[in-house]
């Protein structure tokens, strides 16, 4: 008995890799038996699609089949509010005592909030395959290249990065799973005032200036772009761009914070 | 490794904005031995444990631990000690054997070493049936098994527990007591906090009073045992009068008094002999005691008799909730 309760063979340092391959296998595995937030992550798309096309849709007009217009649309709402979830996990995981077992095994902070950052990608690509298939199924006709998917992918992709990150950082700085999901709530909010779901000609003209300098805007418009086969214009490097500036200041607030936060 | 004191800190101080939680905290552990600092809530216990295991930052005073400077050397302590805090640090959506496999993996052991040592610790601690299965159906006791198990996957040799017994039921006490005397056994040097004397008595070699952010006293569970006497006596007089005479009669001996409810407690090693001097002494026309009652010496027994008041109110624990405690 004395034997097994204590490990002899004192085990080697590890490297960063393996820590993110296992952090990142357990932040997946805890993804996928969320029951409710998954189904959340399923449904709410469905039932936006469904909300838009068939109840708004015959009061929008913008020129051409609303289904083609509001399907991007639909696929950026639900990017942004799946990826804004993922502070949920990081909160929970601050506010539960597994935060003091990791730090006290030297698990970086980097490891742990990648790996949250990384099941929620894979969980929002999931979801954003749903999407696609849905609008597919509603009328939703593309008349995308390969490439030009390619490129609509990569730029949603980046932007899940990037909003995944921030809101790492929002679950990291409040230790509270409510007030990040309240985030992934106001997130969510951000598409509406964008080219989305209505043309930015028809907003207020004070709106129209938020609309058009606001990340949602030069994402959509690319992705609405590359998959209808028409002019993306400077869109995609202007996307690009709000993703990555995203990306740099959310992943150099979480390494400040969560050192600051470990003392 | 060269170094005889597991644990070595020397006026250790932290202060949560106006409240000094620390005061100055000295604690020599050591190697091999099981060190027990005993306190209320809000004495500190947990603010030293956290200090000592590298998560909170001191503001004054210096501490070692497995021979490496918390501050300076904090990652070569991270690696050889392990802490098990209040609150169970495991995944309640993962199964018992996930949750230990992912911890073997993150302390450095193969995939192959740390799914042979998930097993290896499911059995020893009684949990190869529910390894199977999701923290979120185990109850309390068995999750604090895990909790424990899953800090043990690595090769710790300074092992911290704070409160492992707090909230369990007498039986899941008494078989983690059997495992934290096997750790013992094997040579790792473990420093433990509890809110029960009972505790601290059956498992440490040295104990250590924290009351208020200062250590009050310590030693042996004997030598501190013997400044408390082993039990209490409680008595429970007729009337206001009687209350007074006895006070006097008795004197210093008296631990506790109720003036409402006409009771006072005396200092007693339980022996039938003493309890039977002790009413005669007190009640000689045996007109002034109605009820006695014996009890094991409480924390607040061993407070009173080393401090001179009862156990404080929590109210640094509220603080320190405040700032992620």
């Amino acid at each position: 008995m004395t034997e097994t309760i204590v490990l002899r063979n004192r085990p080697r340092p590890t490297s960063l890799g393996t820590d993110m391959v296992t952090m990142i296998g357990r932040c997946t595995r805890l993804t996928s038996r969320d029951l409710d937030a998954l189904m959340m992550a399923l449904m709410l798309p469905i039932m936006m699609m469904v909300l838009f096309v068939y109840l708004f849709g015959g009061a929008i007009q913008t020129g051409g089949d609303y289904v083609t217009y509001v399907s991007p649309g639909v696929l950026l709402l639900c990017t942004v509010w799946g990826a804004a979830q993922t502070g949920v996990g990081v909160a929970n995981d601050m506010s539960t005592g597994i935060i003091d077992r990791f730090r006290s095994m030297d698990v970086s902070g980097a490891v742990l909030l990648g790996g949250h950052v990384t099941a929620s990608v894979i969980k929002n690509v999931v979801s954003t395959v749903v999407v696609i298939a849905v609008a597919l199924l509603i009328g939703f006709r593309p008349e995308a290249s390969l490439l030009q998917w390619l490129a609509a992918g990569g730029i949603l992709v980046t932007f899940i990065l990037a909003m995944s990150w921030l809101s790492a950082v929002v679950g990291l700085l409040t230790k509270s799973t409510d007030a990040a999901a309240s985030f992934a709530f106001i997130m969510m909010f951000l598409p509406y005032v964008s080219s989305a779901f209505v043309p930015i000609d028809t907003l207020p003209g004070w709106l129209q200036g938020v609309a058009r300098h606001q990340p949602s805007t030069p994402i959509i418009e690319s992705v609405r772009g590359f998959l209808l086969d028409r002019p993306v214009g400077d869109n995609p490097w202007i996307a690009l761009t709000w993703s990555v500036g995203i990306l740099v200041v959310s992943v150099t607030l979480a390494a400040v914070f969560f050192q600051t936060k470990t003392d | 490794m060269a170094y005889e004191l597991a644990i070595e800190a020397t006026g250790l101080r932290k202060s949560y904005g106006d409240v000094q939680v620390l005061k100055g905290v000295d604690v020599n552990v050591p190697r091999g031995s099981v060190f027990a600092l005993l306190g209320p809530n809000g004495s500190g216990k947990t603010t030293t444990v956290r200090i000592l295991s590298t998560l909170t930052s001191l503001d004054a005073g210096r501490a070692r631990v497995a021979g490496f400077d918390v501050v300076k050397e904090r990652r070569k302590v991270r690696r050889a000690i392990t802490l098990t805090g209040q609150y169970a640090a495991i995944d309640k959506n993962q199964t018992g054997e996930e949750n230990l496999r992912m911890m073997g993996r993150l302390t450095g052991l193969s995939r192959a070493e740390a799914q042979e040592r998930a097993t290896q610790l499911l059995a020893r601690f009684d949990l190869t049936d529910a390894g199977g299965r999701r923290l979120a159906t185990y109850s309390g006791g068995m999750a604090r098994r895990l909790d424990l198990a899953a800090s043990l996957v690595g090769a710790p040799s300074v092992v911290f527990l704070d409160e492992p017994t707090t909230g369990l039921d007498p039986r899941s006490r008494l078989a983690l007591w059997g495992v934290i005397a096997d750790l013992a056994a094997n040579g790792l040097t473990i420093f433990l906090t509890t809110q029960y004397l009972e505790e601290a008595d059956r498992l440490a070699d040295r104990v250590a009073l924290l009351d208020g952010g200062t250590i009050v006293a310590e030693g042996t569970p004997t030598q501190l045992k013997e400044r408390v006497a082993g039990q209490r006596l409680d008595l429970e007089l007729v009337d206001r009068t009687a209350l007074e005479d006895v006070l006097m009669l008795l004197g210093e001996r008296v631990v506790t008094k109720d003036l409402d409810l006409l009771t006072i407690g005396v200092t007693t090693d339980g022996s039938a002999n003493q309890v039977r001097a002790v009413l005669d002494e007190a009640d000689p026309q045996r007109n002034r005691i109605t009820k006695f009652q014996v009890h094991s010496a409480t924390l607040d027994d061993v407070f009173l008799a080393l401090t001179g008041h009862p156990t404080p109110a929590p109210e640094v624990e509220r603080v320190k909730e405040t700032v992620g405690d």
